[in-house]
């Protein structure tokens, strides 16, 4: 392992000593993309007289998402700290392409001044170079930033290591909802309860997050606000209320209910007034979710005789079946750029991610299984998080949409199950 | 070996809870909201257990629904795969239950639908409430106010057999019909 990343690692282990129950993901990488940029982060000036270096999590960062193999830097003396100081043809020696160095300083009143620069040191130009003045607090946020702006550079997407997730553990009898950033650092506990916890769905604009809760022995949808912990029930109707899926304006809710019989599926406020049935059916209708730009809904109905993908137009409620292939199709999820979906597909008796564009209706199988569920979609639409197991736990995996790169997010003590990738940090 | 360390940590802090129940089945989390590394507020103990707290009713005289020599005391109805129709051999129970009903007007009832493993779980929640549904439909036919009968479902969430062969997942597929207050 990095000397560095484990430095993080033991950080994080000293963080969570006291919340030990919150079951702390890390994460391994299993795949990489088979052109990974190499890159060296070289360890920032006066990073070592501070209890959690920036350099060592952008690393972390950019290595994990497969787009990026670190180069060593360790042998080149004298270390630079400015653009100005990195000799590229010594970089190219070492076979990088692109070189991060940076200064961590304490200023008078106590703050820290951090800067980086990243240099493309094949074409030798400086592809960025910024300085933030942040307090110790801001360490791990400042430095997920930086591997943001990095991943953008050279790979011409927004990065998501500034993210959060959710995720719910079961150890035991008891049962929580988990927020943690993308990098599985600083898990905070949103709910516990003694029955069952399912489908955590973030608001877009990341403050609110739905879910269904069994407390009240039986499914009730919950909308809890993160800032303050405060919730509503927002379907808490006679029968079964599951399946939340928010607007994309953060309006709306959609939802399953069972009120007028059947599992069907309704779109109603996000406060839960005003539940309007989108359409009927003799089927099962249920985990519905809006497209990108909220015209539609996909959702899961039996109405052909086995589970399958459906796509409703919302404003002229006409429905058309999207999948075909194999006899369940399950828990579609819209990609960001509006182009297709993620879903759960059986193969014989193996459970598999899979990805489909809606106007080539090309699949193409992600993962392998065999109980591979949930898939929940990075907000760049460039990584699907989903819930698996190993070794009889539920645990949780990554994998690119082009199915290269494979993360596995490992947790000591708990199941883990039922992932859901937060919007961009604003 | 952090992991190692984690692990025994969890381990003793589920030690340490689960001698505490509480009656408060849920606790809310506030404060995710700080960019600071303090985790706030994990002050979570003693919430494992709880949940229905103290519901022990049954005087003296013999309840019918406990008794295990009645029918009514027969409380699952299974479901071959794939399957949403009450089979032949657990119709005398669904009726015992209905006439029960009939003849008990304060009576109510949940019914809780459960599927196998297998498969979404969202999905697994629209399976089991099929079964509960169906279950409902015959007390109702039977002459049952449809006011006291509530058809649920936990999905997958709650097996009765945690296995992962046919056996237990013929076990899950199941309606479990629950008198309120029990």
């Amino acid at each position: 392992m990095h000397r560095s990343l484990r430095f993080v690692f033991t950080v994080v282990a000293l963080l969570v000593l006291p919340f030990a129950a919150r079951a702390q993901l890390t994460i391994e990488i299993v795949g990489g993309a088979g052109t990974a940029i190499p890159i060296a982060i070289v360890p920032f000036g006066g990073e070592s007289s501070f209890p959690l270096g920036i350099s060592g999590i952008v690393g972390a960062d950019l290595q994990r998402s497969g787009m990026f193999r670190l180069v060593n830097s360790d042998a080149v003396t004298p270390r630079p700290v400015r653009a100005e100081d990195i000799r590229a043809d010594v970089w190219r020696g070492r076979g990088a392409d692109a070189v991060v160095v940076g200064s961590m300083q304490t200023l008078a009143d106590g703050r820290v001044e951090v800067r980086f620069a990243l240099m493309d040191v094949v074409k030798q130009s400086l592809l960025v170079a910024m300085t933030y003045t942040i307090t110790p607090a801001q360490f791990r946020t400042t430095a997920h930033k930086i591997a943001d702006i990095i991943y953008e550079k050279l790979t011409g997407d927004p990065g998501v290591f500034s993210t959060r997730i959710a995720y719910i553990t079961k150890a035991g009898a008891r049962y929580q909802l988990l927020v943690a950033d993308a990098d599985g650092a600083d898990p905070q506990v949103v709910v516990t309860s003694n029955e069952p916890l399912l489908s955590p769905r973030w608001s877009p604009e990341g403050t609110r997050i739905a879910y269904v809760s069994f407390e009240q022995k039986k499914p009730v949808v919950y909308v809890q606000n993160l800032a303050n912990g405060s919730r509503q029930a927002v379907a808490n109707f006679r029968g079964s209320n599951s399946a939340p899926a928010w607007s994309p304006d953060g309006r709306r809710l959609a939802v399953t209910l069972t009120k007028d019989g059947g599992s069907q599926v309704y779109v109603m406020s996000a406060d839960g007034a005003n539940a309007q049935r989108v359409m009927t059916s003799n089927a099962i209708d249920t985990e519905a979710a809006f497209t990108a730009d909220g015209g539609s809904l996909l959702f899961t109905s039996d109405r052909g005789g086995s589970p399958q993908v459906y796509r409703l137009n919302v404003g002229s409620g006409s429905v058309e079946r999207l999948t075909f292939d194999g006899s369940y199709n399950v828990s579609p999820r819209p990609t960001p750029d509006g182009k297709g979906f993620v879903f759960v597909r059986r193969d014989g008796g193996r459970f598999q991610i899979a990805i489909q564009d809606f106007g080539s209706r090309q699949m193409q199988v992600l993962t392998s299984g065999p109980v591979d569920e949930s898939p929940s979609l990075a907000p760049n639409g460039k990584l699907v998080l989903y819930a698996n197991e190993s070794g009889g736990r539920g645990t949780l995996a990554a994998v690119s949409i082009d199915g290269r790169v494979k993360q596995r997010l490992v947790s000591a003590g708990a199941d883990v199950r039922e992932p859901a990738w937060g919007p961009y940090a604003r | 070996m952090k992991k190692f360390a984690i692990a025994a940590l969890v381990a003793i802090f589920i030690a340490g809870c689960t001698s505490t129940p509480t009656t408060a089945p849920v606790e809310d989390k506030s404060g995710t909201a700080s960019t600071t590394g303090t985790p706030g507020g994990a002050t979570t103990s003693g919430t494992t257990q709880g949940g229905v707290s103290g519901t022990t009713s049954g005087t003296g005289g013999a309840n019918p629904l406990r008794d295990p020599n009645n029918i009514l005391s027969k409380r699952s109805v299974y479901f071959e795969f794939d399957s949403f129709t009450v089979a032949d051999q657990y119709k005398p129970i669904v009726e015992a239950h209905a006439k029960y009903l009939a003849a008990n007007r304060n009576a109510r009832v949940t019914l809780q639908g459960h599927a196998d493993e297998r498969g979404s779980r969202e999905y697994n929640i629209a399976l089991g409430q099929k079964r509960a549904d169906a279950v409902k439909r015959m007390v109702t036919v039977m002459g049952v106010q449809e006011t006291i009968v509530e058809s649920v479902s936990f999905g997958k969430e709650k097996p009765r057999n945690m296995g992962h062969d046919e056996a237990a997942w013929a076990e899950n597929r199941r309606v479990d019909i629950i008198y309120a207050g029990e």
